[in-house]
Parts: C-alpha cells; sequence; structure tokens
C-alpha cells in the first residue's frame, strides 16, 4: 500500500484541469469525491492587462509541498495535486490548481480550502500589475483577509 | 567573518536593484534580524528595501524563519515581501 499520492508542479505553461481530474481516479475504485479549485487572472473591471507572477525556484514547489504533505494527513487525503504558474498571465487565464481526492466529500472540500489558505500565506510567489497599455504597475500588497483565513484552520 | 549568498524578490529585489549577491558578515550579525540591520548600513538602496523591517520576510535554506532564527551555516538566505500567490 503506497502513501497518498502528492503531485506538485511550478510552471510556466497552462495546465488541464479534466486531465488531472482524470489522472486521479485512474486505475483505482477507492475515491468518492474530487473537489478542484481553479484560481484565475482577474480584469479587475478591466484596468489589468496582466499578472507578472514572481517566485522563488526550488522554494515555491518546496513550501507548496510541505502544505500538501500537512492537508493529505490532516484530511485523510487519497491524493492531492497543486499546480501554480509563473510568468505573465491575462485576464481569464489560470494561476493555480488544486485537486484533492477523497472517501467522502467533506475531507475533499476542506482538503482544498486548506491547501489554497496556506499557500496564498506561504508560497513564495508575488504578483505585480500590468496595465492595459503594458506599463508595470505595483506590486499586489498581501491581505489580511488571507491571514485570517489561514488562522481559522489553527487548531486549539 | 563568513560568506553568505543573498537572493531577493519583488520589491525588495527592485529596491536593491540586484537579484543576488555573496557578501562577507562580519561576526557580530548573529541573527536573520541582525543580517536586515547590517545590510541597511550598506547604502541608501538597501535602507529603503528594508525600511519597513517588520514586513521583511526571511527564509533560510528555502525555510520561512522568524528574525530571530540564528543565521550561522546558512548557505542562501532568501529576504522577500509577504507573498501573495494564489
Amino acid at each position: 500500500m503506497t502513501g497518498p499520492a502528492i503531485s506538485v508542479r511550478v510552471q510556466r505553461q497552462d495546465f488541464d484541469l479534466a486531465a488531472e481530474v482524470a489522472a486521479m481516479s485512474e486505475g483505482r475504485g477507492d475515491v468518492g469525491a474530487i473537489v478542484t479549485f481553479s484560481g484565475l487572472c482577474r480584469d479587475e473591471a478591466g484596468t489589468l492587462g496582466a499578472l507578472e507572477l514572481e517566485h522563488y525556484p526550488g522554494m515555491a514547489e518546496a513550501e507548496i509541498r510541505r502544505v500538501c504533505e500537512t492537508a493529505v494527513v490532516r484530511f485523510g487525503l487519497i491524493a492531492l495535486t497543486a499546480i501554480h504558474r509563473h510568468g505573465r498571465i491575462l485576464p481569464g487565464e489560470d494561476i493555480v490548481l488544486v485537486v484533492a481526492a477523497s472517501p467522502h466529500r467533506q475531507a475533499a472540500f476542506d482538503g482544498a480550502n486548506f491547501v489554497m489558505d496556506f499557500l496564498k500565506t506561504s508560497a513564495p510567489f508575488w504578483k505585480k500589475e500590468i496595465g492595459t497599455d503594458g506599463t508595470a504597475g505595483g506590486w499586489v500588497s498581501a491581505k489580511d483577509a488571507d491571514d485570517s483565513a489561514r488562522d481559522r484552520w489553527k487548531k486549539d | 567573518m563568513s560568506t553568505v549568498r543573498l537572493v531577493y524578490f519583488a520589491w525588495v529585489r527592485e529596491r536593491i536593484g540586484k537579484d543576488e549577491e555573496e557578501i562577507a558578515l562580519p561576526d557580530s550579525v548573529v541573527t536573520a534580524g541582525d543580517l536586515l540591520n547590517h545590510l541597511k548600513t550598506l547604502g541608501e538602496d538597501y535602507e529603503m528595501a528594508l525600511e519597513h523591517e517588520n514586513v521583511i520576510r526571511v527564509a533560510i535554506n528555502q525555510e520561512h524563519v522568524e528574525h530571530d532564527e540564528p543565521i550561522a551555516g546558512a548557505r542562501e538566505i532568501a529576504l522577500f515581501p509577504p507573498m501573495t500567490g494564489g
């Protein structure tokens, strides 16, 4: 019996959500629930031309993996995939994908949610806004709401 | 004196004006916080980048640490702003 299958990828290219979901239950009959979360680039009411996503190679993968390892144990997941893109991403394009598989739905919902909350505050990625005219804008600021979202998972 | 590789990201990188560098550290630099204070003495760019010291995140050998973490034995120390991925 092998442990939960964790797959973490940090990549420039887009991902295929349907292929990632299909891979999760392929050749096994114990998966009863698969939850996916996709994060996309918003156009911020037409003011944003693109996001430039910078990352810390090596640590970005390692940090997402640490979060995933915690999640599979805490929620009893069967499999967990997390993919995060970097480089220039246009409105409507994918940024991040989390796919969580478990025997029953609640663990998959919670697992995907947990991974996103911790990924946002601990994985070394930074977003810079690029205007519709192609000029560099400012760096996106970290939100207190993201810290609060993470902290609600803390156990008493 | 010891030498360490520093890497910078996002607006810390832009304000310092370089991605990475090797620097020699005086023996008085013991913790990550000491390192930030030492760097601030190296010029205006560093001062501007590290002005709001409490928001600067530090990673030693690609793992997050607090500012009171000793840096002895570090191969690579990264300085960066709060993360905004996802």
